[in-house]
């Protein structure tokens, strides 16, 4: 097979990974959405789901692997790959656009108005009278209580120097595998994946810290919705991203990847830059401006 | 291997035989649920879509059975409400999108002399996710507090207060907007790195064009409905203020990130629509398309606009002056690629020695009637204007003339002219003609009326009015069920040309026809182009435009 593949772009046969991916997508979004209404056994069904989701990624990826492995894939395949990663990643910029976006408009127009700036006199005199527009808010109502926020420079700032070097190991393991030095791409590699799930371990401190001491939660107005949905999401986004360095990582030791053949690699290496970028601007305008 | 290029198998038994590729595969779950081809793929987008057609219609005939006559005779009220809703949800989410995506998988390949779309398992599970969003959609009309029932804008304060299956909705709109995402990165792969050696990209096709150029729309609007959804089930369910101004949200936010999506959504609807006309014109006009190289630009700069417009559905929402009158003047200014299109079109047509078959009718009646909705939209771009129009009859009679005898129009056009490419035979002229003349006629009755209950002040959404209106509103549902009945003519025609129809189709089908997919044989090979074609002056229609 190997000898024909060079000129030819090979089109799979028939696959039955999308519909178990889609059998996951309904049972785990179903069960979400019945466990938003509280049915007791929804929790279950969101389980199941998730875990039909991993059984599947484990096949599909699994096969694409092999199918890598064995030199099915040619120059073009490889190209369609990377587009394919960087349009998802592009898209994925534009999800936390949406979220930045809400967070300037919170603090640029709804809450000066609020506070009566602009055309918002009389909705400040009539409605909200006395409320003075200051970030970090809860809102006039103070929905949620009173709460402090996080220092930035504190934890905060100590994941930023976790992600950024994090960005640097992943780069000297990329280096390592173009030079074919194996065993510094995988301890670079793991040097890399122990940075991710620090970063991880301190968020979900600082979440706790949040909830037990400081008073913010998610229900804290504008101030704690648009903290939490945004260093949630990224949260989520590094821990997918840790994972998947993880197996980076194993299929590193494992032998795959080649000098100059190594797609795989390179998008995890690309997710997590993009990762390290949202938190670039996450710690600018929510933690420190 | 002696074949031209490699298949996998996920079966493993089928390893040691691949001489097998050539057949399609046997047995209905190994042809239809696993499929890579996209042929295969395109055809279940293409049945999807009009399954959802004829769901969504049957909710309009609702629609159009209580406003028949005022006062509340059929439904209630808020049934109406699920109905509007669920009507736009699917007509948009359902049938308009999938139906180009359907067209994007069966003629881009073909279009542009490639083998099969770049990622084909992800092709199969972009399509594969959508029964299961709409089976979750439409499961929410049987839960105890109904479907959505505040519009397919979802606008807070209203949306939220939809009970248990508000929750059912967000997810399902979750998962239309990754089967769209993955779809769109299908084609932006396969078209920047499919296409056929000396395929430039000044030589492809127009529909091809116009499909790259909406797939960087829906990559980039599609997640920000994703994160607008988002925010309104957190607002929902788990205490968020995003849209509460209580908290220091506001709801009007919703609305600026909803028509971010939004705008650029409705372009999402049309632009393929440009693409198919652009093919059929030249074809039946037997001229090459006036100004290629313009309608390119033209395409673009629409995009480009579409993102700098959306608040014009928000003139009365109380903006800052200076918002209001720099969102006019932009939206204004989409007049103007738009009008190069409809420029092109006609210059197209002009001296040229022009048959009439029903393609070419469905796209001169886009022509004309997707230019009547284009005016009207004009009207309500000016602020002061639509200040009064807003939310009336007016801007219902505005997207459903660039819907229907929009996009409708063109995915009935582009039907009808590759039905005998997808099938190897010809349909039936006769009834196509008079399902093109009875819908031309009938969606005139149902919607032009809809202008003046606009401007007489007949507010959208509202199952009840007052008894002036009384007219107009019984002249468009009589106009309403004529032309939902004569969809069924567009089924027969289908289901005749792909079961009975004795006529084979040749090659090339239309003499006028020119492209890459008109070389191949009616109904094209089970893997379109195992070799790349030659591109030259006779197998490609733009050949002569790049310089
Ligand atoms: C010359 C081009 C166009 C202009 C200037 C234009 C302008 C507008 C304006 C100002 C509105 C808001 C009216 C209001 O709510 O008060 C509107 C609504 C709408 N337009 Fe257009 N439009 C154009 C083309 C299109 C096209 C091509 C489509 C779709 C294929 C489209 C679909 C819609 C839809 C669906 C709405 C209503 C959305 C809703 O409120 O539910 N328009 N248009
Ligand atoms: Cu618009």
């Amino acid at each position: 097979m190997a000898q024909h593949t060079a000129d030819q772009y090979y089109v799979p046969h028939g696959t039955k990974w999308p519909i178990v991916g889609s059998l996951g997508m309904i049972t785990m979004l179903g069960g979400a959405a019945f466990w938003v209404n509280d049915y007791s056994l929804a929790p279950w069904a969101f389980a199941v789901g998730a875990l039909i989701l991993i059984y599947m990624m484990f096949g599909w990826f699994g096969q694409v692997i092999r199918e890598s492995e064995a030199g099915l894939y040619n120059a073009q395949v490889d190209t369609s790959f990377r587009m394919g990663m960087m349009w998802f990643i592009f898209s994925e910029v534009m999800f936390f656009a949406c979220f930045f976006g809400a967070l300037f408009y919170a603090r640029m127009f709804s809450v000066p108005w609020l506070g009566g700036e602009g055309t918002g006199a009389s909705t400040n005199e009539l409605l909200w009278q006395g409320y003075d527009a200051v970030w970090p808010t809860a809102g006039p109502a103070q929905l949620g209580g009173p709460f402090r926020t996080i220092p930035a420079f504190g934890v905060p700032f100590i994941n930023t120097l976790i992600l950024l070097s994090s960005g640097v190991t992943v780069t000297l393991a990329h280096h390592a595998l173009k030079k074919d030095h194996r065993k510094g791409l995988v301890l670079w590699l793991l040097a890399t994946v122990a940075l991710g799930f620090v970063f991880v371990f301190l968020q979900v401190e600082e979440y706790k810290e949040a909830y037990q001491q400081l008073g913010l939660t998610l229900g804290s107005g504008i101030y704690g919705s648009t903290f939490f949905m945004l260093t949630g999401f990224h949260g989520m986004h590094v821990t997918l991203g840790a994972i998947m360095l993880t197996v980076i990582a194993i299929r590193s030791m494992r032998g795959h990847f080649k000098p100059e053949h190594h797609f795989g690699f390179e998008a995890v290496a690309w997710y997590w830059h993009f990762v390290d970028v949202v938190w670039l601007g996450l710690f600018l305008f929510v933690y420190v401006y | 291997m002696s074949i031209e290029h490699t298949h996998g198998h996920d079966h493993e038994s089928h390893a040691a035989h691949d001489d097998h590729h050539d057949h399609k595969p046997t047995g209905f779950l190994n042809r239809w649920l696993f499929t890579t081809n996209h042929k295969d793929i395109g055809t279940l987008y293409l049945v999807f879509a009009l399954l959802m057609f004829f769901t969504g219609g049957a909710m309009a005939m609702v629609i159009r059975a209580e406003l028949f006559m005022p006062g509340l005779q059929l439904v209630e009220p808020d049934f109406f409400n699920q109905m509007t809703t669920m009507h736009a949800l699917i007509m948009v989410f359902g049938a308009v999108m999938p139906a180009w995506v359907g067209f994007a998988n069966w003629m881009i390949p073909m279009m542009i002399g490639a083998p099969d779309m770049a990622l084909p398992r992800m092709n199969n599970w972009s399509f594969w996710i959508l029964p299961f969003a709409f089976a979750m959609l439409l499961s929410t009309l049987l839960m105890d507090s109904g479907g959505p029932a505040a519009g397919w804008t979802l606008y807070p304060p209203l949306s939220l207060q939809g009970g248990q299956s508000f929750a059912f909705v967000v997810f399902a709109v979750h998962m239309m907007g990754i089967s769209s995402i993955m779809g769109s990165i299908n084609v932006i792969a396969t078209i920047l790195n499919m296409r056929a050696p000396g395929m430039s990209l000044l030589k492809m096709p127009l529909f091809v064009w116009t499909w790259l150029i909406t797939a960087f729309l829906l990559i980039a609007v599609m997640p920000v409905l994703a994160g607008a959804v988002t925010m309104l089930l957190t607002d929902h369910f788990f205490g968020t203020s995003f849209f509460n101004a209580a908290g220091g949200g506001d709801p009007v936010m919703f609305q600026h990130i909803f028509w971010f999506f939004g705008h650029p959504e409705v372009y999402i609807m049309i632009l393929p629509a440009f693409g198919v006309v652009s093919e059929i014109i030249p074809t039946f006009a037997r001229k090459p398309l006036f100004g290629y190289t313009a309608m390119v630009y033209a395409t673009a700069s629409i995009a480009f606009l579409s993102f700098i417009v959306w608040a014009h559905h928000m003139f009365t929402v109380g903006m800052p002056l200076t918002g209001e009158l720099y969102f006019m003047y932009a939206t204004m200014l989409i007049a103007v690629p738009t009008g190069v299109k409809v420029f092109n079109w006609v210059s197209t047509m002009w001296q040229g020695s022009m048959t009439f078959e029903t393609p070419m009718l469905f796209a001169i009646g886009f022509v004309v009637l997707f230019t009547i909705g284009g005016l009207s939209g004009l009207m309500l771009a000016i602020t002061a204007a639509d200040l009064q129009y807003h939310d009336t009859y007016f801007v219902v009679a505005h997207f459903h003339y660039v819907l229907v005898p929009g996009s409708v129009f063109a995915l009935m056009a582009g039907a009808y002219y590759w039905l005998p490419k997808w099938t190897g035979h010809m349909y039936s002229e006769k009834w196509g003609k008079i399902h093109f003349w009875i819908s031309a006629i009938s969606v005139n009755i149902l919607f032009f009326p809809q202008h003046y209950l606009g401007l007489a002040g007949m507010p959208r959404r509202i199952p009840d009015y007052s008894t002036q209106f009384a007219d107009f509103n019984m002249i468009s549902s009589i106009g309403g069920f004529i032309f939902g009945a004569s969809q069924l003519i567009f089924v027969g025609v289908i289901l005749h040309c792909v079961y009975k129809s004795r006529e084979a189709a040749s090659g090339r089908v239309w003499e006028g026809a020119r492209g890459l997919e008109w070389i191949l044989s009616s109904p094209p090979p089970y893997h379109s182009f195992n070799t790349p074609p030659v591109i030259d002056a006779t197998t490609v229609a733009h050949a002569g435009e790049a310089h």
